[in-house]
């Protein structure tokens, strides 16, 4: 171990956000003291007067920073606050050459940097059909009716002034699309997790439970079997709903999203949540809900997402996000940058239910450790889990595996495979691997 | 009337009648809030239809109407004939007649279509009329009569060979062309992915029973780890630099794949050019054009190209974009875009002419 740089490595200043091609280069020929020299050179570049000084210490101690020597900016100089400068890395991105037009098309999360279980609003994951607006909420509407007139006693429209006064709860639910990881269904085709499972975000959301309002207008539980919601974007993309999840109070008409109202982007004013269930039935932008006794086969449950097995048939009316996790660090387009403590850190989640445990595997899956599941752990909802990890420098596969309270397991590639075939599409919840090599590089794989 | 605004003071009064009605609910739990419908406005927004055309408004197209139609507001970017792949996947292509004899796509299970078309997968015609109506054209959704919607859909299955040439669809024939629908009977709903209510229950699916099983094995679970699949080079290069979309400190960095990317090019920072560019987004254009690219028109670099050095070129073009038109750049027409104002279109053309750069 001596001939490396151990923790005291990480005083390695870091003006540049990434490793050089030379250090890489230097890292595959097998030059393990290249972090060392890297620092050399960092802190003499920083200190370049005072070559001698960088022996006594970090120049970033030894010379005060102008943050420690002036005067700082006013309140309120930026009076809706945005991330410092640094992080302007972490951002949503679309995958080239996924879809191609912008307004019918879908920007990633970069989960590769999150923390936690909550998503901030502006790195929600976007997804839209046909462009999206910034609606004047007062000028929004929210219709209820039924398909025929026995459905719902009195059919009526709500103002956001309306939908404001009415009871709120708040809860914490993930939002998955059912195309997550979809690129990725017959073999590895992105770098990162980004893009790998960054249409997966994570918030609390404020609103009323749909019962609530459908109970107003007086619904016919008797007759009620599903539920139409249209949004009021060009789309008015419709999906149908289980009168059942509805009836569970969980089915949210939304207007907050993590103690502000819903950015534009994901349906300011106001959105259906349902948890458990895919993106595309949590209809931006909502406009109407029609109560009925048969599902639409709306264009969304009818050409799209809907999942081509290997006898040719589509699976309708797939919804439920099943049991899933996914390592964040490190992960695929990363570089460790040395040897010894690495924190293995993961998001796991369930359309089911609660996540009961995770299990992370550093050898591709021949063994396993229980990781530990921080809290809160809640329904359908993201849970963040980690697990201590010391890197030895060998090549190592790293993956993790999660069991919700139903107790199904997060299947393996091969699992899936075997009974849905490779041109499914959505709703791939397969384990994922990432593969770290000697140099540090790690890079997205697929085991069996 | 105190919680209307004033923008909403017009529509209130239109209603008052309706609104008076819904006193009549206001003993509930929630008095005063929200108001009974009036069926004018459940008409307006009610546009749905379900496979069984409940919903369904009365109304006919033929085959022809259809075409018109077509040609003048689809094909830009579907193609003529439905199967173009340059804006969104093909909606026409890979049936056939034996196909539309027994409601299964038989490539479907072999594997071998190139792509899967709309008309391949959808197996319940309401839901093109439905989707047509209320989402297409792209860019101006809602604009179809409820008789064009009908031609259109006949086209359509006409181009499919689902219907004959002389076929008129209307609302008493259309289970007609329903039973015929190449892919009628090539959906299943036996999967544990519906969390309603199970067919047995009579909702769908079997009652959330998963397909696969994995077990939480713990230790020396296998022999040996087959890694099956690698990411393929060129799928690193086209993200973009790894390094610039991770955090600068941390226990790791983004790989720099810089040296694999195309540098952008440098583009002076010019206010002008990022609010005409916003226009350009703002006003549908760029569904249709790339700055670099064609899509269905031409890219804006090839127009900047063509009318370089040409003093007339902006009142031309101009012109060209209020009327729309074809034959410059070949058989696709670009609608007339009259949404622009005067203004609008003198600074898109200018800004498609000094280069159409972002920023
Ligand atoms: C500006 C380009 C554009 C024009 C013009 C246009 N469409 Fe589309 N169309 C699209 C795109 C993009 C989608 C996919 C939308 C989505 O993913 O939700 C689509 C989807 C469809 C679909 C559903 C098929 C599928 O696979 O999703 C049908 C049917 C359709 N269009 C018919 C029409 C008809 C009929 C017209 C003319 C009235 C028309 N389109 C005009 C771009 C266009
Ligand atoms: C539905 C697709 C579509 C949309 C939307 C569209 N265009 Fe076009 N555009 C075309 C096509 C196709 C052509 C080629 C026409 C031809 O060959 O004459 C074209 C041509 C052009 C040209 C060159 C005309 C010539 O005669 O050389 C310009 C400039 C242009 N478009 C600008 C715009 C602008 C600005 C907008 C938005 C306000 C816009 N377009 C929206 C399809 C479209």
């Amino acid at each position: 171990m001596a001939e490396h740089p151990t923790h005291r490595g990480r005083i390695r200043p870091a003006p540049e956000n990434f490793l050089s091609e030379a250090d890489i280069a230097a890292v595959k020929e097998g030059r393990r003291d290249f972090l060392r020299k890297a620092l050399a050179t960092a802190s003499a570049a920083v200190a370049a007067p005072g070559l001698a000084r960088a022996a006594e210490g970090d120049p970033n101690i030894l010379t005060l920073p102008p943050w420690t020597t002036s005067l700082g900016q006013a309140v309120a100089a930026r009076p809706y606050g945005l991330p410092s400068q640094y992080e302007k890395g972490l951002q949503r991105r679309e995958s080239p050459g996924l879809t191609r037009m912008p307004q019918v098309s879908v920007a990633f999360t970069p989960l590769q940097g999150l923390f936690g279980i909550i998503t901030p609003s502006g790195l929600h994951f976007e997804r839209h059909h046909q462009g999206w607006s910034d609606i004047d909420p007062s000028r929004h509407r929210l219709m209820v009716h039924g398909t025929d007139e026995g459905f719902v006693k009195q059919p009526k429209v709500y103002t956001m002034d309306d939908i404001l006064r009415l009871p709120p709860v708040s809860r914490m639910h993930f939002i998955e699309c059912g195309a997550n990881t979809g690129m990725e269904w017959g073999n590895v085709a992105v770098p990162t997790v980004q893009y790998s499972h960054g249409m997966l975000s994570c918030s609390e959301f404020t609103g009323v439970p749909l019962r609530v309002i459908l109970e107003d207008c007086g619904v016919d539980w008797k007759r009620a079997k599903y539920v139409l919601a249209e949004g009021a974007d060009g789309s008015s993309m419709t999906r149908s709903i289980p009168i059942e999840l509805v009836q569970s109070d969980e089915v949210l008409v939304a207007y907050g999203q993590n103690g502000e109202m819903l950015r534009p982007e994901n349906g300011y004013p106001l959105r259906l949540v349902v948890p458990g269930v895919q993106g595309v039935s949590w209809v931006k932008w909502l406009r109407r809900i029609e109560v009925g006794d048969k599902p639409w086969a709306t264009k969304d449950e009818a050409i799209h997402y809907i999942d081509l097995m290997p006898d040719g048939r589509h699976r309708q009316y797939t919804s439920t996000q099943e049991c899933k996790s996914v390592i964040t660090t490190p992960s695929g387009g990363q570089l460790l940058l040395d040897k010894g403590f690495y924190n293995i850190s993961g998001l796991a989640w369930s359309g089911r239910g609660k996540i009961k445990r995770v299990d992370v595997s550093t050898d591709g899956g021949i063994n396993w450790r229980p990781a530990r599941i921080e809290g809160p752990v809640l329904s359908k909802c993201l849970t963040r889990f980690n697990i201590d990890w010391v890197w030895d420098g060998k090549p190592a596969i790293l993956q993790s595996r999660a069991v919700d309270d139903t107790g199904y397991v997060q299947p393996a590639y091969g699992h899936l495979r075997a009974v849905r075939g490779t041109k499914s599409i959505y709703h791939n919840n397969a384990i994922q691997s990432w593969k770290v090599v000697e140099s540090g590089e790690v890079s997205n794989v697929q085991v069996l | 009337m105190s919680r209307f605004s004033k923008t909403t003071l017009a529509a209130a009064l239109a209603i008052g009648l309706a609104g008076a009605a819904a006193g009549a609910l206001a003993d509930g739990k929630y008095s005063g809030v929200g108001r009974a419908a009036t069926p004018a406005e459940i008409r307006a927004w009610d546009i749905d239809v379900r496979p069984d055309f409940k919903g369904l408004r009365p109304g006919s197209g033929s085959v022809a109407q259809g075409e018109e139609v077509w040609e003048a507001k689809c094909a830009s970017c579907h193609g003529s004939f439905g199967e173009s792949n340059e804006v969104h996947t093909p909606l026409i292509g890979g049936t056939t007649k034996d196909d539309i004899k027994t409601g299964r796509v038989a490539s479907l299970a072999k594997g071998d279509a190139p792509q899967r078309s709309a008309i391949m997968k959808v197996a319940t015609v309401s839901t093109l009329f439905d989707y047509i109506n209320r989402a297409m054209p792209l860019t101006n959704p809602k604009s179809l009569t409820n008789d064009e919607v009908y031609g259109l859909v006949a086209y359509l299955l006409n181009q499919a060979e689902v219907l004959p040439a002389d076929f008129t669809l209307t609302d008493k024939n259309i289970a007609e062309a329903q039973a015929r629908m190449p892919n009628r009977n090539g959906m299943r709903t036996d999967h544990g992915m519906w969390p309603g209510a199970s067919a047995a229950k009579g909702g769908i699916g079997n009652g959330g029973k998963p397909d696969v099983k994995n077990t939480a094995c713990m230790s020396n679970c296998k022999t040996e780890v087959k890694i099956a699949s690698l990411l393929p080079v060129y799928a690193e290069a086209a993200h973009g630099n790894i390094a610039e979309q991770n955090r600068p400190v941390g226990p790791v960095r983004g790989k720099d794949t810089s040296g694999k990317v195309a540098a952008p090019a440098a583009a002076a920072p010019l206010s002008e050019n990022a609010a005409a560019s916003k226009l350009a987004a703002d006003n549908g254009c760029m569904a249709c054009h790339g700055t670099a690219s064609k899509i269905v028109g031409p890219g804006y670099n090839e127009v900047a190209a063509k009318y370089k050095g040409q003093a007339d070129a902006e009142s031309k073009l101009v012109a060209k974009l209020k009327a729309g038109g074809q034959g410059v750049w070949g058989a696709i027409p670009m609608p007339p875009q009259t949404q622009l104002k005067d203004e609008e279109a003198h600074r898109l053309v200018k800004w498609i002419l000094s280069g159409a750069k972002a920023q």
